[in-house]
């Protein structure tokens, strides 16, 4: 059970003058159950490569499959597959359109054909999951929520399409720093609690240090780095910095007690374990 | 300090889908001095960008008034002077591209306002060379980076030679780099142009490097004043639903268990010397 992409290259425009390699020879599988972050600088290749993952763009060479089926296929089995991948693209708020949030989170359910009666427990199912209170929301417009609202609602019509691969495109982005945290409790609850896949691509370090168990790093179209966030903020900041990525403040932080001869842990991801690590440090002078 | 926006008592009230009356901007009272460069942060919904509207009369206050170089924004007359004096960056960059070449973007402005073609076309070569886009004048805007058409925008706004400028979370939408190269734009104005900012953002490292910082809550300014005043007040800027800087934090976190940290400390760079003394 993975989304494996094989020899995937993209290329844009291809035969013109502006003929651009987006992507060059990816290779990784993404298991049932990971929590990856993907990160990379603006024309690294991040969104390219979501968009293979659920088949909106056809790799120029290679082969992506999810659950073994490859889905650039043209028969109902890669149909099938594709529909396990949901995408939540860049600020998805933008694509709500319904008049009621009900009926815009039951729009991609009833759109595959799936009886009210399902929908219906579907749609109940997203609004939990995502923190909207059914009786409060299912019948208000979704125009005049809160940006954090607006793309809960977003989000809600893609997890109502219970998909096995949830994939995010900076779902963060433009949020406050409560309707960021919001956003993220609700999809660590998810991920702890069903078991789903995620696909995280952020700019924000700090939020795939503190979630992902897997960090894929972007670098001019290629991977050039694939581990865990702890092993990749310790061992390779001179290549983190080298795909333009910077390391989360906290450890840009520690790093410069380190500098300065303190004996922190520069590994840490949250606030409490750096101030433990600093009051551990500054007790031993 | 010369006072070049003067906000008294002002709401602005609109009038919601369902029939209530909202009240956008509650009793505002603010004055900012030619030169200032101020930060404005506020959770979503706070009234940020509604105040940001009002300096340069895209709306006008239900009552109370706003002045901005002496000019009552609410005199329909004043409305292009306004205009012409204050500049806006807003969050998108893709909303405020007009033309299909960098140079006719920029130029669009001073087009606009009447102004002579060879001093417009000086006009774009210097606030391009400004915003450090001197090498894309001819190249197509929709090519550029996120960071890049933002600068773009930014030398629209210095082509019709405004002193002042107002940016709606401008880099809400940049990735780091991106972020990085509007802030030290907007820095650089600032201090070499004596351009007066207001720069909204929910980035607090960026609001750090203001003069000073506005915090805003359900439609009022709820706190005001240095950064360092601002953001070592950790608990209450947390019950706003803000954040504060990492080295703001820790430093909030050391002082609990009774490390002695002086107060006002907000930069890593404080925050090392402070502990490591």
């Amino acid at each position: 059970m993975s989304i494996i992409l094989k020899n995937i290259s993209y290329i844009y425009m291809a035969k013109t003058p502006y003929e651009k390699a987006a992507i060059k020879n990816i290779n990784i599988e993404i298991k049932h159950g990971e929590f990856v972050g993907i990160i990379g600088h603006t024309g690294s290749g991040k969104s390219t490569l979501l968009q293979h993952l659920n088949g909106l763009l056809k790799p120029t060479t290679g082969l992506v499959s999810v659950d073994g089926q490859d889905i650039n296929l043209k028969d109902e089995a890669a149909r099938t597959a594709k529909r396990k991948v949901g995408m939540v693209f860049q600020y998805p708020e933008h694509q709500l359109f319904e008049e009621t949030v009900y009926d815009d989170i039951a729009f991609g359910p009833r759109n595959i054909g799936i009886d009210e009666d399902e929908v219906d427990r579907r749609v109940r199912k997203a609004m939990n999951f995502v923190g909207l209170g059914y009786d409060e929301f299912a019948t208000r417009t979704p125009f005049q929520l809160s940006g954090g609202q607006m793309r809960r609602v977003a989000i809600g019509g893609v997890i109502a399409l219970e998909p096995a691969y949830l994939i995010l495109d900076e779902p963060s982005a433009g949020l406050d720093p409560r309707g960021r945290d919001e956003i993220f409790g609700q999809i660590i609850k998810m991920y702890k609690n069903t078991g789903i896949t995620v696909v995280l691509v952020s700019h924000n370090m700090e939020d795939v240090a503190r979630m992902a168990n897997r960090l894929i790093v972007m670098n001019d179209g290629e991977i050039s780095l694939d581990g865990s966030p702890l092993e990749i903020f310790r061992d390779s900041q001179a290549q983190l910095k080298a795909a333009g990525v910077d390391v989360p403040p906290l450890t840009s932080l520690m790093n410069k007690f380190k500098q300065r001869g303190l004996a922190v842990d520069n590994t840490v991801t949250t606030m409490e374990s750096a101030v433990q690590s600093l009051l551990a440090a500054v007790g031993r002078r | 300090m010369e006072e070049f926006i003067i906000v008294k008592n002002m709401c602005h009230i609109y009038v919601a889908q369902d029939g209530k009356q909202v009240k956008a901007l509650d009793d505002i009272n603010l004055s900012i001095s030619k030169g200032e460069f101020v930060a404005i942060i506020g959770a979503n919904g706070s009234g940020k960008s509604t105040l940001a509207k009002h300096l340069n009369a895209l709306l006008v206050p239900s009552s109370g008034n706003c002045h901005v170089n002496g000019l009552d924004t609410t005199d329909l007359e004043n409305i292009w002077a306004v205009r012409q004096v204050v500049g806006m960056v807003f969050q998108n960059p893709d909303n405020q591209i007009v033309a299909t070449v960098v140079e006719e973007d920029v130029a669009f402005g001073p087009e606009n306002m009447g102004v002579e073609p060879g001093e417009i076309s000086a006009r774009v070569t210097e606030a391009l060379h400004v915003v450090g886009m001197e090498d894309y004048r001819y190249h197509s805007p929709h090519l550029l980076s996120g960071g890049q058409k933002q600068r773009v925008a930014i030398a629209g706004v210095l082509a019709m030679q405004s002193s002042c400028l107002v940016l709606d979370e401008p880099t809400a939408m940049l990735d780091p780099k991106g972020r990085q190269e509007v802030l030290s734009t907007v820095c650089q104005l600032h201090q070499d142009r004596k351009i007066t900012v207001v720069y909204i953002t929910h980035f607090m490292e960026e609001a750090v490097v203001a003069d000073r910082v506005i915090v805003m809550n359900c439609g009022k300014v709820v706190m005001e004043g240095s950064p360092a005043q601002i953001f070592s007040q950790v608990i209450r800027l947390k019950e706003l639903g803000l954040d504060v800087p990492v080295a703001a934090e820790i430093a909030h976190c050391l002082r609990q268990h009774n490390i002695n940290i002086t107060e006002g400390i907000i930069t890593d760079e404080e925050l090392v010397v402070a502990v490591c003394r």
